[in-house]
């Protein structure tokens, strides 16, 4: 009884600390500006379908691909048996789910082998990252944390797997000798192989069979407690993220309308900009300058690399990394966020995303190509925000390369990017 | 009036005629001296084909892309607003532009202020010729046996999805396509899209159009298509630099149009 009283409150306290943290990112995420993302629903669920539950762009790297989408699926329906975990944890049953029978028997049987996947994927995963050094991990972002977070995770899953694995190994045993409360159940087609290794003894084997269950699930509460603080977050937000991406054709920049207005002004003397039309600021500085879309990329991103390792700028050694782009985002949000809970919600700390993290060079490294957003297998746009801190230097600080200067003269003076004269346009037919 | 009998809107306005489609020739294909050439077998194919087709002239402006893409859209969206101002003023419903960043402008950004026309790249209409039976690859220069590599110029593949109209004018010569291993949506940048085109790289080891030249010389070929003008100045550099001009040849997918045809 004082078990299962234990249990309840051990969810309860990780339950309700999960959702503190959720409720406070989505906080931060809603920081950014609004933008309409509701359109053409059945596009978005499909697109979330292919992308977030099919892992269709995984595949793209065929090794790396192959081994998520074990641990995915692992996750995924390895998560029935927390769900019977739980009810066992509240009422004190075992294996409650049991009476299924032959499916249970089925489900048992293939968890064991998707735990032995996804610990084979987690190992061969650390193996890339710190033996082999796969330069994708790697990087100017890349130092500390991120490179920590990601082993904490992959350790993590190890611990959980193993001990669901030993739980499963000595369940196994103790039904087979009649032991008291465990009760014939399941089918063990990886752990009953490990029988002859455990102990004979009942008591150290409950011990040990305890041991794992509690563990396992209070493993799995304290990970749920990790999650938001960790690029693992993208476990939750690939969904949202996918949802809410980029429909149109990729090269389409968004026009923007307060700009429009000014223009419009500008041609026509007699145009009333609408009265909702806020000047505010051209592009962005900091964070919340960008779109809520933006910031839920940023959470959404989980360090993978694809978009820095097929970035052409990144490849040839410019400062320029997508990746960083979307940590530093994310990281400036947290600031940005920290500062909120601490000071309230009109503190400045003199800090932006533009400067203090993201650098001009960084900036005018892009060329646009897009290669960043078709690699995330995820559909974040390191691009937009790229683009919109662009328009803050260029439109806000008139600080562009004197090169680029020299072409917006020379699109302005001439109506063509370099110095030629309009009516020498069609001189081409005769030449 | 001219050798290629090229006629600008007010020529067809003041006829009092309309032509099928209007050619947006772009600022690198007005004044870029190997861009003009590109123009110049647009010009002859649509001649050939015996479409009526007009250009602007002088009365063409830059889209405003390379403003855009740089961050300056009160420049991206003046020029925008003017252009679209005089193509509704002659009643222009369909553009077919030589070069990939004028098409996604007008055919993705101009919709939102006011210009909606039916935009294709060149490419795409040189396909629906070859589909129609218009065009055929024949009597011309002989491709036969030769390896052509296409690059993909990212505002025309990743950027709007058009990876095999440009090929199919490959397809069609006696020739064998090798794709580079960065190809269609994989492409690798030739390093101009987002205004690098008028300005020096950032500091790095080695420029972008080098590391694409060498991607596609890897593979040995005797030409390298391309279907961008900016792309083409890139990649010829990269031809120049590693010494290949002489065995390399960089055509616009155009140009091999009008070689295979023997059309000048």
């Amino acid at each position: 009884m004082l078990e299962q009283l234990l249990f309840v409150l051990i969810a309860i306290a990780a339950i309700w600390l999960f959702a503190r943290n959720v409720k406070t990112i989505r906080r931060n995420i809603l920081l950014g500006k609004d933008i309409d993302r509701s359109d053409n629903p059945s596009e978005r669920w499909r697109t979330m379908a292919m992308v977030a539950l099919g892992q269709s762009k995984m595949m793209t790297r065929p090794i790396a691909g192959f081994f998520h989408i074990l641990i995915y699926a692992g996750f995924i329906i390895i998560n029935i048996e927390v769900l019977e975990i739980i009810i066992d944890g509240i009422f004190g049953t075992h294996r409650i789910l049991s009476f299924a029978g032959g499916l249970y028997n089925f489900l048992i049987g293939s968890f064991e082998f998707l735990a032995v996947g996804v610990l084979l994927a987690c190992i061969i995963f650390l193996i890339r990252r710190n033996i082999i050094h796969l330069k994708r991990f790697s990087g100017v972002e890349m130092k500390g944390w991120p490179v920590s977070d990601a082993n904490y995770i992959l350790i993590a899953e190890i611990l959980l797997m193993t001990a669901f694995l030993l739980m499963n190994a000595t369940d196994n045993k103790l039904q087979q000798l009649e032991a008291a409360h465990y009760h014939t159940a399941g089918s063990f087609p990886v752990t009953s192989a490990l029988a002859s290794l455990l102990p004979n003894n009942e008591s150290t084997l409950v011990l040990i069979e305890r041991t794992c269950w509690w563990f396992h699930i209070v493993g799995i509460f304290a990970f749920l407690n990790y999650i938001p603080y960790s690029k693992h977050f993208h476990i939750v937000l690939a969904f949202p993220n996918t949802w809410y991406s980029n429909l149109n054709n990729k090269g389409k920049f968004n026009n923007m309308t307060s700009v429009t207005n000014e223009v419009k002004a500008m041609l026509d003397p007699s145009f009333t900009p609408p009265a909702d039309a806020t000047p505010g600021r051209f592009g962005a500085k900091d964070v919340t300058d960008l779109t809520w879309v933006n910031l839920l990329n940023a959470y959404s991103c989980t360090e993978c690399g694809r978009c820095t390792s097929n970035c052409p700028a990144n490849m040839t050694g410019k400062l320029l990394s997508p990746r960083k782009i979307m940590m530093d985002t994310r990281d400036r949000l947290e600031e940005v966020g920290n500062n909120i809970d601490k000071h309230g919600k009109d503190y400045q700390d003199g800090k932006a995303l533009l400067g203090d993290y993201i650098t001009p060079e960084e900036l005018w490294a892009c060329t646009t190509c897009n290669a960043c957003t078709e690699a995330c297998p995820v559909n974040i746009d390191p691009l937009s925000i790229i683009v919109e801190l662009r328009r803050y230097l260029v439109m806000e600080e008139s600080n562009a390369p004197s090169s680029i200067n020299n072409m917006f003269g020379n699109i302005e003076n001439n109506q063509a990017p370099w110095k030629y004269s309009p009516a020498d346009r069609t001189n081409w037919i005769n030449n | 009036m001219n050798e290629l009998h090229i006629k600008t809107m007010a020529d067809y306005m003041a006829a009092g005629e309309e032509p099928e489609i209007l050619f947006w020739v772009g600022c690198a294909g007005s004044f870029d001296e190997r861009a003009q050439k590109i123009t110049k077998a647009v010009a002859t194919i649509l001649n050939n084909i015996g479409i009526k087709f007009a250009i602007l002239g002088t009365e063409e402006s830059c889209t405003g892309d390379p403003a855009k893409r740089a961050g300056n859209e009160f420049l991206f969206q003046m020029m925008a607003m003017t252009n679209i101002e005089l193509l509704n003023a002659y009643n222009i419903k369909k553009i077919v532009t030589a070069c990939p960043h004028c098409f996604n402008t007008l055919k993705n950004e101009y919709p939102g202020l006011g210009g909606n026309y039916e935009v294709i790249h060149h490419s795409q209409l040189i396909q629906q010729f070859i589909n129609e039976g218009r065009l055929k690859i024949e009597n011309g220069e002989t491709f036969k046996g030769k390896k052509i590599t296409y690059h993909d110029p990212c505002y025309l593949g990743r950027a709007n999805g058009v990876y095999e109209a440009p090929r199919a004018v490959i397809e069609q010569l006696d020739a064998e396509l090798t794709e580079m291993k960065r190809c269609r949506s994989n492409g690798l940048c030739c390093g101009a899209g987002g205004a690098q085109m008028f300005k020096e790289p950032e500091k790095g080891n080695k420029d972008i159009n080098i590391e694409r030249t060498e991607e596609a010389l890897a593979l040995k070929p005797d030409v390298i298509a391309v279907s961008c003008p900016f792309c083409m100045t890139m990649i010829r550099d990269g031809v120049k630099l590693a010494e290949k001009e002489e065995i390399v040849q960089v055509l616009d997918i155009a140009e091999i149009a009008t070689k295979a045809n023997g059309w000048t």
